[in-house]
Formats: structure tokens, sequence, C-alpha cells
């Protein structure tokens, strides 16, 4: 591994897309992950790659489903509002099967909502982005080398599933500022060369490529979809990520991602301390969601606890994924509000002593 | 390390400006004497000097913010009266946005600050910042920051550090470049940042810093 060097959230971000080949980043400014695209303005010049700061988040997601429709490498990059925008250009790059990445830095909401960190974005993120039967792969980092890892990780999958991957992460990842590594590769920008279906000109030399998400008979059209989700199921089975810590003898396991899990690791290290037997999971594919994974991990518990930065949507999946075979409760701040160590942690002794 | 009755702190986002600042606003209150902290940043929406308000209340150091520092409102305004503060006799600690952008805020103040003679601009450099590893680029956006803020630098503070990560290696092996950047700018190395334990016994200007900039999780 290569010398670690102390960057921003957002800075990572951009870099390791560079890194991972992207070649043309399009964007809009809004706090707080604007530093991802301040950062590519000045590095996309000297590398051989696009930077382009479009009219709107529209825009923006528009000129990525071209971009992706010729093969290349691309991403954009927003936070929650803006996100919102790009939502039906989402679903046409579903409804395409083209690859692309997309970051989201979540803040506050709704409307406006603040600029401070949030992970108010679950359900729009992994449930409704955009019309229509699709999914898109959803990655949540919780430090910053891991949120360059999740990055180069997104733009493979994307490719290999030809469909929008997110990286999801929140405004106190994208600010903050920790020690990352890059492996000491020459940066090399990405092209069209294993991709057939790529239209980016044909010379007369093969048949015609058309990109579309418009079918006319609906029969074709519930096809194409049952196709798709095929695909899902060899995701769903194949591409779920987890890391569990102290779960194999856990009472209690708490449920985060993101920067809440490090806030709920530092709760259940203080647990720990005093003799309280509780354990973090922290799914970190959020679609697909780690089900089994889970399930493993709360084998010995006899409560769940999910904690984030909004009023409670993961806590759904959780309860989903277990089947409710042990009860689940729900521990969050919101609106810009970090939740505290020692607030979860006082939840925590709360359903131990409920227990006894 | 002595401070100058006007301290203005520039350098590249993320170097570890309010780090040094607040090091610097603790020792100058320790020494007894009178010190305002203004936190100049306009860029960062959080993580700023505005974070320690409890921590510099309790030792007497006043704090003044950009009006909305900290709030949910993303504007860049700024009501604070430096000439009738530096009037006041006591120091002054100024923590500045970072890069040219950030610097920008302080050009609205060049006027006054040049009038004003026991000062020191201090550029912040760390060796582990990604795109300010080469002592040419970090010299680089000094001349860049002085362009845009309309001042000019004093003298260099070496605050190489890894965050949580940081050990005596991580300073040692920022010394050539501190001095390389020196040497390219021609300004004097004022500091060479470290916490207790962590200081190499050649460093220039050794000043001992407590880490007060820290994750909710670190805390």
């Amino acid at each position: 591994m290569a010398e670690k060097s102390l960057m921003k959230g957002n800075e990572a971000l951009a870099e390791a897309a560079l890194r991972a080949g992207c070649k043309c980043f399009f964007g809009y400014p809004i706090t707080p992950q604007t530093e991802i695209a301040a950062y590519l303005s000045k590095r996309m010049p000297k590398v051989g790659g696009v930077f382009l700061q479009a009219e709107s988040e529209v825009a923006a997601i528009n000129m990525v489903y071209g971009c992706a429709g010729s093969g290349i490498r691309c991403m954009t990059s927003s936070s929650s509002p803006g996100i919102s925008l790009k939502s039906e250009g989402i679903s046409y790059i579903a409804g395409a099967d083209l690859p692309c990445v997309i970051i989201d830095v979540m803040r506050g909401g709704p409307g406006l909502g603040g600029i401070q960190p949030s992970q108010a974005d679950y359900y729009q993120i992994t449930k409704g982005v955009g019309h229509g039967d699709y999914h898109i792969i959803v990655l949540a980092p919780s430090t910053v080398q891991e949120m360059a890892d999740c990055v180069t990780k997104a733009f493979d999958l994307a490719d290999k599933y030809r469909m929008p991957a997110v990286v999801l992460a929140d405004g106190l990842l994208g600010q903050m500022m920790e020690p990352v590594a890059f492996d000491d590769a020459e940066i090399v920008m990405s092209d069209a060369s294993e991709k057939p279906w790529a239209a980016n000109g044909h010379g007369n030399k093969r048949k015609h490529n058309i990109i579309n998400s418009l079918y006319l008979q609906a029969p074709e059209l519930e096809q194409t979809i049952r196709d798709r989700y095929e695909r899902y199921k060899k995701i769903e089975a194949e591409e779920t990520r987890a890391v569990a810590d102290y779960c194999d003898d856990a009472e209690i396991v708490v449920v985060a991602y993101g920067s809440t899990a490090r806030l709920a690791k530092s709760a259940v290290d203080e647990a720990r301390k005093q003799g309280i037997k509780a354990g973090v999971f922290r799914p970190v594919t959020l679609y697909p969601f780690p089900v089994k994974e889970l399930n493993e991990a709360v084998k010995s518990a006899k409560k769940v606890l999910t904690v984030e930065m909004s009023m409670g949507q993961m806590v759904d999946d959780v309860k989903l994924a277990i089947n409710c075979s042990r009860p689940v409760e729900f521990f969050g701040r919101t609106g810009g509000v970090i939740p505290a160590p020692n607030e979860i942690l006082t939840k925590i002794k709360e359903m131990i002593g409920g227990n006894e | 390390m002595e401070f100058a009755r006007l301290t203005i702190v520039t350098g590249h986002y993320g170097a570890g400006k309010t780090n040094f600042c607040v090091n610097a606003a603790l020792d100058i209150a320790a020494s007894g004497r009178e010190c305002t902290v203004i936190d100049l940043d306009i860029v960062n929406p959080y993580f700023r000097t505005a974070d320690f308000g409890e921590l510099f209340a309790e030792k007497g150091i006043k704090l003044l913010n950009p009006v909305y520092a900290n709030t949910n409102l993303d504007i860049p305004s700024l009501n604070i009266p430096l000439e009738s503060i530096l009037a006041g006799g006591g120091h002054v600690v100024i923590d500045v946005g970072g890069d040219d952008e950030g610097a920008k805020a302080l050009g609205r103040y060049s006027e006054i600050i040049r009038g004003f003679a026991d000062r020191e601009m201090l550029y912040v450099i760390n060796r582990y910042r990604y795109l300010t590893k080469e002592a040419a680029d970090a010299a680089v956006l000094m001349r860049e920051i002085e362009l845009s803020s309309q001042l000019v630098c004093t003298g260099i503070v070496n605050n190489s550090s890894l965050g949580a990560e940081t050990a005596s290696d991580t300073v040692r092996e920022s010394l050539a470049f501190a001095e390389e950047v020196s040497k390219l700018t021609g300004l004097p190395i004022r500091a060479t940042c470290a916490a207790e334990g962590c200081m190499p016994e050649n460093a220039p200007e050794p000043y001992i810093v407590r880490r007060y900039v820290r994750n909710l999780w670190e805390r």
C-alpha cells in the first residue's frame, strides 16, 4: 500500500473516481458535497478527463445518461435535494441498463432542510429513486478510506451488472478528514473496449446499438424487466457485504450504517467495558441488503437496536431481514442532529434492563 | 511560541489551521493575555473554530463568527469589526478558510491589517495533505492565498499530521518538506507542531500542540 495522505471524505470520493478510470464528471454544487466537484474541476484536466458543471442537477444526470451510453465510466454527485432532482434520470439510466456511479452525501430534509449530516435518504435511495420496477446498487462507507474503496467497487459492480450504483455517504463523512491510501497504479481513463453494447460509433463495421428505455409492446417490456430481476437475484445472492463486531456472544446487536455505525461502535465499546454483551452489525451494501449476514449476527441476540440519523428507515429492512424473530427497536436523531455515543449507550442499557 | 498581537492563520484546507488556532488561543489566554479568536472560514459548513465556543468561554477567550456559522444558512455574511477589536489592545487570532477561496474573506480586511504593524500571517502546511505533498505545490498555493487576500505571508507553520494516526515518524518525515517550502518561499519556519512525545529532537521551533479537532466517536 502506498503512503497515507490526509484527505477529506469528499476529496477521497473524487480521487477514487479518477483512479477507477472515471473519465467524465457532471455535477452541480450543493453543500455538503461541493468539494467533490471543486476537487475534480482541478484534477480532471490534468489526467485527461472531463469536468463539466451542468446548469442543473437534471442536466447533470442526463449528461451521465448519454455518457454512460457511450460506454465510458462516468459519475455525478449531489446531496439529498439534488438527488430528488436526479430521480427521473436515474430511472431512465436503469431502464436503459447503463452503468454509472452516483454519489449522495446526505443532508437534512425534507425540502431544503439543512446542510448538516443526515441519513434520511435511505428510503429514497434504496426504494424510491425514480419510477418503475428496478433496483440500484447502494454502498454505504463508514470511513474516508472506505469511501475511496466503495467508489472503486461501485464502478466495478455498475459495469458488471450494467446498472447504476450509488455511494451513499452523509455530511459527516463528506466533511471529515482521515488518512487514506491509494495504490500506486497509474491513472488510466476508461473506454468502451469491453462494452459491446455501447453506442460509441459503429463505423459501418457492426450492427448499430440502441440505448433506450421505451418498449412498444407491453409483453416485451415485461420480459425485459423479468430479465433484469433475474440479474437482481444474482446480485442479492453474491454481492452482499457487511461487517459484524462482537456479535458472536451478543445479547443485543446494534445495527447501523455509515458514520452512525462508528458512533454505535463507540457506544458498544463502552457497553462491553461495563459488562454488557453488545455487538454492532454494519451493512456495507444497503441494496442488496445483507440478509444472510444479519441473521447470522443476531443468532445469540435477544434484542436488536437500529440506530440511524433519521426517524427510522433502515429499521424496516432490519425487521424484514430477520423476519421479526426478535424485537427490533429504534433510536435516532434527525434534522442534522448527530446521535451521541452516550445516548446510544443509554438506549442499549434501557433495552437490556427491560429484558431482566 | 511567541505570538504577535495579530496572528492570521492561512493554509490549504484540512492542513490543520483550526487545531493550530485553538492551541494558539489557549496558550495566549494561559499566559494571562486577553485573546479574541475570529473564525473567518466561509468555506467549511462544519468542523470549524466556531465548534469551540464552550471551551473558549471557559478560558475567557472571545470568539467571533460569521453571522450564520454552524447554522443551516450557507451564506458567507461577515460583520466582524476588526478595527475596533485591534484597538482594544488584546491578542487576536484569525482562522482563515482554506485555500485561495477561503482567503478571499480576509481580503475584505486587508487594508486594516496592512495598517497594523504587530502582526504575523502564518501559512500552515501539512506534508500529508493529498494535493500539497510536494513543496512546490505548497509554495504555489501560498502565492494564490496571498493574491486572493491581498496580504503577504510572514512565516511557515509545519503542522504535518495524519490525524488520529499521527506518530513521531509522521512529524520527523515532514521536516525536510517544511525546510523545502521555507526555502522556496523565503519564509522562516515559525513552528513545528507535534503532540507531546511526537516532537523530533531536531525540529526547528518546536511547538507542542494538543489535538482538539476530533471526531465524535473519538471524544
